[in-house]
Parts: C-alpha cells; structure tokens; sequence
C-alpha cells in the first residue's frame, strides 16, 4: 500500500513542485494570494478561485487525457461545449424543467462522443481530422440552435451550477472534483486503464490480443464529449447565457496543453488523470498569477508558449536519452511517432 | 485515370457542379466581378494554404498559421506608423522573422522529435503573444504606399478585376505547383510524406527538408499577413483568428491526403475557391444565416475524407486481392 502511495506520488512529483513554485512566486508577488475566508458559509480566496475558473479546462482534461492515451486527439471539445451551452440554454428558456434539461444537454454531449468515435474507431479517420469535422462545423450548429444571438436565462437551478456553492465549495469545483475522482476510479479500480493503455501503445496488437478497440475507441471520445458537455453547461451558467461565438473558444488548446504539462505523452500509452488535473490547475494558476501580478495580460501567451517549450524538451526523446542517468526511464523503447508512422 | 488524380477530379468536378448549380439560381453569378472578388477575397487564405500543402504533403500540420499571419499585420502597423522606413523594406523584414520562426519550428520538430502539432501549437501562442505585446488595438496603416499597391489591377472583360494581391495569389499557387513538382526538394516533401523512414533510406535530407518545410511556410504566413493587411488596411493582433483550420480544410478539400505523401498544391485552389463560392452563394442568397457556410464546409470536409478513405480501400484492394 505504502508502495503505490509512494509511486503515485513519484508520478505527480513534477507537476506538484511546478504548481508549489508557481503559488509560492505568485504569493511573494502579491502577498494577499493566500488568503481564505469563510463568508456566508461559502470559501473565498484566490486559490479557490483558481479552482473554479479552471473548472471548463479541468473537465476537458479528464476527457482529454483518455482520448490521447489511445493515441488520438479530441479537436472538437472547445465547439462540443457552445453546442451543449446552447443546448441547455434553449431548452430552459423553452420550459423544459432542469432534470430534463441536463438529461438531454448530457445525451447531447454523448452524441458528439459517438460521432467522433465512429469517425476514428469504425471509418478509422486520423483523430485530429476526424475531430477537426466537428470543429469547424459545431460553433455553426451552436449557432443555428441559438439563432446568432446570445441566448440568456435566469432559471436559478441552472445558474446555481455556474455560481452556486456545496459544501462550502464552489458548485464547478464540486462537480469536476467528484467527476475526476468517479473517472479515475472506474479506470483504475478496473482493466480499463490499461486496456486504454495498450491501444494507445499498439492498436492492432491489442485487438490482436483480444481488446475489443472500437468499442474501447468510441468509449473514449464519449468521455470526451461528456466532458464537454459538463463544462458546456457550466460555462453557460456561469455567464447566464449560451455564446455560440465564445464558448469554450480555443478551449481544445488549453486542454491539450493541460494533459501535455501533466506529463501524459501525445503518442498514447501510459496517462495520469490526477496529472492532467494538476496540469490544468498549473495553467489557470499561470493566467491568475499574470492577471494578479499586474503583468501586462498580453504576456499570458508567450509565457505560456515559454512553458509548452520548456516541457517539449523535457520530454523529448533525445533529451531524456542524454540525461538517462539522472532520471529513471518510464518508457523503454517506445517508438517515436515519426517511426511508428 | 490513374487513382491518384480521382481525388483532384473529384474536386474540380464538384466545384464545377456547384458553381454552375449557383449560377442556375443567380444567373448574375457567371460574371469576371464574381471571379474577381472571389480572387481577392481569398487571396490571403490562398497564400497561406499553399504553405499549409507543403506542410500536409510532408505527413506535418502547421496550427501557427492565423497567429503569423495577424503578427504580420500587427508588426507592418507598427513600424509604418512609428519608424519612417519604406513599406516595401518593412515587408522585407517581417518575411525574413517569419520564414526564421518557421525554420525555428521545423528544426525543434526534427531534432526534439516532437509531434508538428504540439510544437506549431507553441508557436502559434507566441506568434499571438507578440503580436498582443506590440499592440492590443486595431493600428490602422495610412501609408500612400499603400493606397499605390490597392489601387493596382488587372481589368477583364465584363467588368472584373483581378487586384494585385488576387493576382499575388495565383501566382503564389504557380510558383508552388512548379516547386512541388519540378524541383528536388518538392520530391523530396513528397517522400518525406510517405514515411520518414523511408525518406531516410532514399537518401531524404530529413533534417534539412523538414526544416525548409516550415520555413516555407512561415514565409507565406507571412506573405499572407502582408496581403491581409493590405486587404484590410490595419493591423490587429485578434485579427485572422482560426486561419490555419481555414487552410487545412481548404487543402482537404482539394484531394490532400492528410496522412502525406499525396495531393496537389493545385487541389487546394480549387478547395479555397470551393469555400469561397460558398460565401459567395450565401451572400447572393441573403436569406441563410452565414453560420451555415461552417456547417456546409464541414460536411464537404466529411465527405471528402470519406472519399479518401474509399478510395485507399480501393487502392489496397487492387493491389492484394483477397
């Protein structure tokens, strides 16, 4: 037991030093950072701040993370979650009631899923232009849904999952908290994972060995657009309204951004759920970090760009085969997609 | 007809179909103002799908396309309005940065062996950050120089014209078919996108190519974001947001095979005067909502990757029967 712990934490071991030095900088920077308070029975402060605006890209990362294990890309989460906010905005306004309305936003979310899915898994389309089709025509259907104005509502149920509070917790922070944790249970407590694993590391050997990858596949970009769906909705309600145009706009990024600073590699194989989630928590810090500082907010994307570079050569290849002797190799052997190709 | 030009054929044919289809219902669509307008309004896109095919063909993807593009805008704004040098150095100089950042690119691709499209990502983050930390605002440029290239065309009969920066494109396209297919290094993208170890094998230049690769298209980045911000008259760091997808949708289109190794830099003219007529169709028509040109070149994306799927099943059937 004591021994998964520790390697559990090994694995999380980079992620958590850069997100310490991170907070540590932004606090000596702005000395009020880490603050909480106690206020109408709800916590207050930048760092639980933090958690709630991260909250879209957190959820986009636990779809991500899965998806990329098995060595594919999701494109179209960032246009997924303006057609599920839109979804959700149109059906309150409508009359629908909120049990209703998640029912079907969520089946709408799935149904992205499965498309994607289908388009990798079954036709066998590469992800990224698989997912690229609902990229570029999902904001126009988010749009059709909302008639290109920005629908807004104020049914309360709906706005409490934006603004509201449980537990003392933001409701987003409540939401991708029990959702990554059911996530990371069902994958790890099960064969799952690993069977996730092996498509991403050799897709026809593990059909060959008997995993059935299509369902697999598919079932991976429904987690995906599920995901998506969550943090459509939570977007919408966080604004009180559907944007067709800015939902979710270059979410897909940050996302992927989030999985690669989490050390997941984007050839497949081996992922790590809570990493991924330290990983989009890491970049929100960044964004809050620059805003608060009083940096211009105009360096937010070369810092970022800084950051992605730095963590490339980290991981790169040959980088790690110069330095081999200082850290222990995770994988061995493993192909690089050029090759593999 | 060999298999490789269905693809091409398949794209011509249907822009044929639809654009004959448009003209049945707006008869006043068959006009060289059309054609024209179609020229210029494209132009900037065009340029850059031509780099885009490059990159595609060598098996790559280049997402830092729209963010150069808006850095060229912003950076000719600023140095025309601050500093008293020429346009025409100006244009010089933000070439030279471009191609450089593109061959920065291409050479932590090939020597980091990362995948094109985390590093391209990067790059397109820092492309936009720098034009962010230049300026913010919109800066528009009243240079007479510029006033000089915009008032340049070429008149056709019935009215038309081809402008310079429409024109620019056409021959950017030319330039580009030449270099694809007539030249070593088009070769060598071609095999380069058939696989890399192959490449290797065949004696590719890998490192060098995969290099030239993005250097070139940083340099028509660039170009377009010169044409766009004479096409626009201003420089704005938001501006040209969501070109890359544009262009790679547009080399789809035109018969690109996505995995590399075959297509035309020819087919993605056609693919960006495909999603030019759609533009057009639904200005003439005035009724449809314009979200409806992304759910229409969405669906021809689909359809056209479908096209390719069968016609590679096709191929691999031909040669082992089973």
């Amino acid at each position: 037991m004591t021994s998964t712990v520790r390697t559990y934490l090994g694995r999380l071991l980079p992620q958590l030093i850069a997100l310490t030095i991170i907070i540590a900088a932004i606090s000596i920077i702005f000395p009020g950072f880490l603050n909480l308070q106690i206020q109408n029975g709800r916590l207050y402060g930048s760092l639980v701040d933090i958690l709630n605006r991260g909250a879209p890209v957190v959820l986009l990362a636990i779809g991500m993370t899965v998806v990329i294990a098995t060595k594919g890309i999701d494109l179209s989460v960032g246009a997924v979650m303006a057609i599920c906010g839109a979804v959700s905005a149109s059906l309150i306004t409508s009359g629908h009631s909120l049990a209703e309305t998640l029912l079907i936003t969520l089946a709408v979310g799935i149904l992205c899923g499965i498309w994607n899915g289908i388009l990798v898994a079954v036709l066998d389309i590469q992800p990224i232009i698989a997912t690229l089709v609902l990229m570029v025509a999902g904001r126009g259907i988010a749009q059709l849904i909302t008639e290109g104005a920005i629908l807004t509502f104020n049914d309360p149920g709906l706005i409490f999952i934006g603004s509201g509070s449980f537990a003392g917790l933001p409701m987003p922070v409540v939401i991708w908290l029990v959702f990554g944790v059911l996530v990371a249970l069902v994958v790890r407590q099960t064969a799952l994972g690993m069977l996730v694993e092996a498509v991403g590391v050799n897709r026809e050997a593990s059909t060959l060995s008997g995993v059935f990858t299509p369902v697999l596949l598919i079932a991976a970009y429904v987690l995906s657009g599920l995901c998506a769906a969550i943090a459509g909705v939570i977007a919408a309600a966080d604004i009180k309204g559907a944007d067709a145009n800015n939902a979710g706009l270059w979410l897909e990024l940050d996302a992927i951004l989030a999985v690669v600073v989490g050390g997941t590699s984007l050839l497949g194989g081996r992922f790590s759920i809570a990493a991924s989630v330290l990983g989009a928590i890491i970049i929100q810090a960044i964004n809050t970090g620059i805003l608060l500082s009083g940096f211009p907010p105009e360096f937010n994307l070369i810092i970022k760009a800084a950051i992605i570079v730095f963590i490339l050569v980290l991981q790169s290849p040959r980088f790690r085969a110069a330095f081999a002797f200082v850290s222990i190799p995770r994988v061995a052997g493993k192909p690089t997609e050029r090759e593999a190709k | 007809m060999k298999q490789k030009y269905l693809p091409l054929t398949a794209t011509i044919l249907i822009f044929l179909l639809s654009y004959a289809l448009c003209v049945a219902q707006y008869p006043n669509m068959l006009s060289t103002r059309v054609i024209g307008n179609l020229l210029t309004d494209n132009a900037f896109l065009g340029i850059a799908a031509v780099g885009m095919t490059f990159v595609i063909l060598s098996g790559g993807i280049d997402l830092s396309v729209g963010a150069v593009i808006a850095f060229t805008g912003v950076f000719l704004a600023v140095v025309l309005e601050q500093t008293g040098i020429h346009p025409l150095a100006a244009f010089a100089l933000v070439l030279a940065i471009t191609t450089l950042f593109g061959a920065v690119m291409g050479a932590i691709i090939h020597h980091l062996e990362m995948p094109a499209f985390i590093v391209t990502l990067a790059g397109m983050f820092l492309a936009r950050g720098m034009a962010f930390v230049l300026s913010i605002d919109s800066i528009p440029i009243k240079h007479p120089f510029y006033a000089t290239l915009k008032s340049l065309y070429f008149k056709l009969p019935g009215g038309g014209r081809i402008t310079l920066i429409g024109g620019l494109m056409l021959l950017v396209f030319a330039i580009g078919i030449l270099i694809a297919h007539r030249t070593r290094f088009g070769t060598n993208v071609y095999a380069l996108g058939g696989g890399t170890a192959t490449a290797k094998l065949v004696g590719v230049p890998v490192a060098s190519t995969t290099v030239r690769i993005y250097a070139l298209s940083g340099l028509l980045a660039g170009l377009s974001g010169i044409v766009f911000s004479l096409y626009t008259s201003a420089g704005y760091s938001l501006a040209a947001v969501g070109v890359e997808l544009d262009a790679i949708t547009a080399v789809v289109i035109g018969g690109t095979l996505l995995t590399g190794g075959s297509g035309f830099v020819a087919g993605t003219l056609v693919g960006i005067l495909i999603q030019g007529l759609i533009q057009t169709y639904i200005t003439f028509d005035g009724t449809l909502s314009s979200w409806w040109t992304k759910i229409l070149i969405g669906l021809l994306l689909f359809a056209f990757i479908l096209l390719q799927k069968g016609i590679i099943r096709l191929s691999r059937n031909g040669r082992q029967p089973a």
